[in-house]
Parts: structure tokens; sequence; C-alpha cells
């Protein structure tokens, strides 16, 4: 069935292409060209070199970038690190992304970032809040360690109150246990 | 077919309170636990002349007092005609009923409209009139009429001030939105004072009832607000760098005692409502949260794991060295204290399970409350003699209430959606 569709449209496309005879079109408008043999009319055409196309863009400065970190294919656009339980200290499997984000926020030191810290549901909501806070205090640590400036970054929690994964198990749990990294219009 | 019968009566009792949306928002049902609960066997009479005019003073008086778990209704039988307070009273008669108490009144309807509620209370056993009380009152104040019957009997037969005409604050999750509402002490009349699509949590009412402080998610990070009940308006109380969280009121209602982690790391400060006048409170280099003033606002107890596990600490409420309270099990938290000041409860892990705890400040004993399995924010009722909390059934958070000795327990059942961060208000001037 799809392929009598692509087949379809492929016709249609082809008779659209199609030149429909023109009655008024004078014959001698028509120039022939033969192979290696240069035009008749040197001097109103350009040879075509095959492979040279000079390229002219209308969107030049009107299409914006995309953000690095809004683009998926950036490891900037990587935003959470998971914490084990009771743990807050930044894991060795997260340095190279601390690091990106890092240096991206002393590139633009204009970009602020937010650091949400959350903790799994177990426990007091409050309590909670302090433990959040204690993860994103650590990540905001190390980046200023590794030349963030202090006022670039600001560290909160969250708590328990916005799970990643609303199960609960330790499977949920271990989704949960995260810093969250935002910048400037995400919040 | 007699257990698809029973299914079928149970989905219709779920449902019936969203077919009558006046008092029924909420529905409690009562579980009494401990063996030989001491309970005052107490007759109340039909009010006369409700039959003519609507049903809702004896139900109410009954019900709030079966409640509180310190009573027991006693069947009436029909008499004709129906007594009043000012009916004599047979006190013979109702001893061979087993009743300690009676309470017989009436209800009519005043030439301008407004009505009449009158009642009496009678010791039984001494066989004695303890008096009573009349009220003039609109249709509207009916519920809280009966409510100050309810008050009237409790104290006169236990001594001890009745929480019928209190209101409980709480939050509820549906869906993608929270709400804060505020309902009478039995669940009913439930009314939203906020609905936000981000977190409310901690809720706190000031000393006079008429304002709460919470903390609100709505700025991506958490905020104190207070929030003045009778017209909405609400202005914030800390929005400082990191978080701000666990707003308590001193008893005067001229501070709040709030968490910050602002200097780094979360710890106490005072502030005024207004966010004016911020001032430190405790150094620690851990977590301090949680923080709750003493009745004659002295002492400030408080959450904290300076020790390496979070304990129970009191300090002077101007400042001074902590005093560790707490010694039993690794997490021990979210302290509230009586009334009178005489007795912390809080909760503990216990074996993975956290339940409610109370701690005698003149004893120092301790004595586990509840035996269930995700406890939560425990909150005394004004006169000291019940504790609401939040707890999860089924996967789903309920309040929970339970006497302070533990014996007597309740769920308040909302008839919608996920409970939690439970709140008594204070008794009312």
């Amino acid at each position: 069935m799809r392929a009598i569709l692509i087949a379809i449209a492929a016709a249609a496309g082809l008779a659209a292409c199609s030149s429909t005879p023109d009655d008024e079109q004078s014959p001698a408008a028509v120039e022939e060209r033969q192979q290696g043999a240069p035009a008749a009319d040197a001097a109103t055409t350009q040879p075509v070199k095959p492979g040279s196309v000079a390229r002219v863009d209308l969107t030049a400065g009107k299409i914006p970038a995309r953000a690095p970190h809004t683009d998926p294919g950036n490891i900037l656009s990587r935003r959470s690190i998971y914490y084990d339980l009771d743990q807050y200290n930044v894991k060795d499997q997260y340095r190279e992304l601390v690091e990106a984000h890092a240096k991206y926020l002393r590139s633009n030191p204009k970009l602020k970032m937010l650091v949400q810290g959350h903790t799994d549901e177990r426990g007091s909501r409050e309590y909670n809040i302090g433990l959040g806070q204690r993860r994103s205090d650590g990540l905001k640590r190390m980046l200023v360690l590794l030349g963030v400036k202090e006022d670039q970054v600001e560290s909160v929690s969250l708590g328990e109150e916005k799970p990643a994964d609303p199960g609960h198990d330790e499977a949920a749990w271990s989704k949960n246990r995260r810093s969250d990294i935002l910048y400037s219009g995400e919040f | 077919m007699p257990r698809m019968r029973k299914l079928l009566v149970a989905y219709v009792m779920a449902f019936l309170p969203l077919l009558f949306p006046f008092g029924a928002a909420a529905q409690l049902s009562i579980e009494i636990t401990g063996a030989g609960a001491q309970r005052i066997p107490v007759a109340v009479a039909p009010f006369a002349g409700e039959a003519a005019l609507g049903p809702v003073i004896t139900a109410i008086v009954k019900a709030d007092l079966e409640r509180s778990g310190m009573f027991r209704m006693v069947e009436v039988p029909a008499m004709v005609p129906v007594p009043t307070e000012a009916s004599g009273v047979n006190y013979a008669e109702w001893r061979s009923r087993l009743a300690d108490a009676l309470v017989l009144g009436s209800l009519a309807v005043r030439p301008d409209g407004r009505y009449e509620v009158r009642f009496k209370l009678h010791d039984v056993v001494k066989g004695a009139d303890l008096s009573g009380v009349a009220y003039t009152l609109s249709r509207d104040q009916m519920r809280a009429t009966a409510h100050r019957v309810s008050d009237y009997v409790f104290e006169k037969l236990t001594g001890i001030r009745g929480v019928f005409s209190t209101r409980i604050a709480y939050v509820v999750k549906r869906g993608p939105r929270y709400e804060l509402q505020i309902a009478d002490a039995d669940g009913a009349g439930e009314e939203t004072a906020l609905a936000s699509l981000e977190p409310i949590i901690s809720p706190a009412w000031s000393p006079d009832g008429r304002r709460l402080a919470y903390v609100s998610f709505e700025n991506k990070k958490p905020v104190v607000y207070v929030h003045s009940l009778i017209d909405g308006k609400r202005n914030v109380a800390a929005n400082f760098k990191g978080s701000n969280s666990a707003p308590a009121w001193s008893p005067d209602g001229s501070r709040l005692a709030v968490s910050l982690s602002r200097d780094g790391g979360s710890q106490l400060f005072l502030v005024n409502p207004d966010g004016s006048g911020v001032r430190r409170l405790s150094s620690s280099n851990g977590i301090d949260t949680e923080p709750v003033f003493s009745p004659d606002g002295q002492s400030i107890y408080f959450t904290s794991d300076r020790g390496g596990s979070p304990q129970v600490y009191r300090m002077p409420a101007g400042g001074g060295e902590p005093q560790r309270l707490t010694f039993e099990g690794g997490y021990n938290v979210s302290p509230r204290i009586s009334p009178d000041g005489r007795v912390l409860a809080y909760i503990t892990r216990n074996g993975g399970k956290y339940q409610v705890a109370t701690l005698d400040l003149t004893t120092r004993q301790t004595q586990a409350i509840t035996d269930s399995d995700k406890d939560e924010s425990p909150s005394f009722a004004p006169n000291g003699r019940m504790i609401l909390l939040a707890t999860v059934v089924g996967g789903r958070g309920v309040l929970s209430a339970v006497s302070s000795d533990g014996r007597v327990k309740q769920r308040l059942t909302i008839s919608a959606g996920d409970v939690r961060e439970p709140a008594w208000g204070p008794f009312m001037k």
C-alpha cells in the first residue's frame, strides 16, 4: 500500500516537472548545446563548472542560532547529576559534564544558572529541603572551584517535592536523588 | 452475589460525598483502638423542633463527642412528647439506660426569621442539672452553633476545653494542582486559600488564627509567604538567595523562625512577618531546620544533624547553646510542642518506618504513639489532646488523628486527591 502511494506521489511529482507544450514559444529561442562544444553566443553565457555553485544566503542573521545548552547534540543539554543514598558529593562519572557547564558559564559571564537539588521521598519534607540544598550547594561549589563567578549560580532545593519518577521503590528513588541545572530563560 | 453487593455499596458510599457538597467534602471514619478505653456514656436526645426545621444540631453534637474518643453514645428511645431543655428529667430512668450524662435541647425559629438553639446538660450520676446555653443565630451559623454545644458538653464533663469549633489547614494535590485548604475540625466546610501549579508545604497558623505562613515553590525555589485568610492578601516573608522554608510563629505573632540557606547550609533565622529584620539564630555545620517556639516563647525546638544524624534539639529563643533531646535511633525529626509545653511530639524512624512518638519533657520518657509506616507533619490540637498527622494508606496521602496517649486513632478522608501537611488552627477568640 505504502509503495503504491510513493509511486503515485513520484508520478505526480514527475508530472508536475514535465513542461507543458507551449505553442507560443518560438523554436528559434531554444538553443541546442552539444557536448563539449562552446555555446554559439559566448559573450552572454558563462561556462558551467561542474561542482561549483556560488551560495546566496538570504537567511544570514535572521534564524537565531540554537543555544549550545539547548542543543541535544551538545553535552550541555545534559542537565542532571545523580546521587547515592545520603550522599551529596559529585560522583567522578559526572566530572566531565560539570566541567563542560563550568567552561560554558566562564565563556558567557552574563548567563545565569539555577541549580535545584532534590531528594527521594523518604522522611521529613523540610529535612529533605536541607538535604537537597546540600546537593545543589555541592555542585555550585564545584563550579566556583572551576572558575565560575559566585553570583552567576544560585543553588536551591526542591526537596522531595518534584520527583522525576513518581514510583515508590529504589528504581524511582535513584532517579529522584539529583541536582538539575537550569539556565536563564528556564527559570 | 453478596460480595458484589458489598462492593457496590462501598462504591456508592465513596461517591456520596460528591453528591452532597455541603459539609460532605471530607468524611471521617473512626477507629477507636486500645483495650478498655474509658469512654463516658452520654445520651443526646434529638433536639425538639429539629424534625420540622432540618436535622443539623443533634447529629453534629453526637458526631463531635464520639469523634473525640472520650464519649460513647447511648441510644435514646423515641419519646412523646420530645423533651426539651425545659423538661423535667427522671434521672433514675436514665441511669437504668446506663447514661452518665444527658443532653436535651430545642431548635426554634424566631419571629424575625433567625433561629434559637437551647440546650441543657444533666449529670445523670449525680442527678444534677449542669446548666446550659441559649444561642440566637442565623441559618448559616447552624454548624458553628452545634460545635459550640459540643464544646460546652465536652468541657463540663472532662474539664478540658473542646476543639470542635477550631479549623485545620492542609494541602491537597490533585493531578498537577496543589491547593491549600481550610476546613472545620470535622472536615466540613472546606475552602481553598491558595491554588497553585507548584507545591505548597509547611502551612503554619498565626497565633490569632487570621494568617497562614507557608512555603510556596511558585518561583522555582522555596519561598516563605505570609497570607491573610480573610482577604487573600499575601506578602513574601523570606526570599533570600537559596532556599527559604520551615516557618514557625512566635507565640505573640511578632516573629517567624525560618530555615534559610542564604549563608551556606540550612540555618535558623528570625524574620518579621513582613519580611524585615532578618537575623541569624543558629550556627552549625549541619542542617538546622523545622524550628518551633515553646508556648512561653522562651525556647525554640528544632531538627539538626549537627551531630551526624538528624535529632531534636532545644535552644534559647534569643540564641545560645542548643541541647540535644532525642537519643534513641538515628532519625528523629519534625518536633512539635504541646500547648502546655510539657510534651514533645516528633517523627521517629523505627526499622525503616516513620512513626509518631512523644517525649515527656519532665520525665524524659518516650512513647511510640503510632505504628504505621509513613507518618509526617504531626500537629497538636490546641487543647493538646489530639495530634493530627499526614500518613499514607493504600498509596494515597490521608490525614489521621491520634490521641496524645496513642489510644484513640481516627482517619480523615478527603474525597479525592493526595492530602498532606496538616496544621491544626488555634482557639479563636
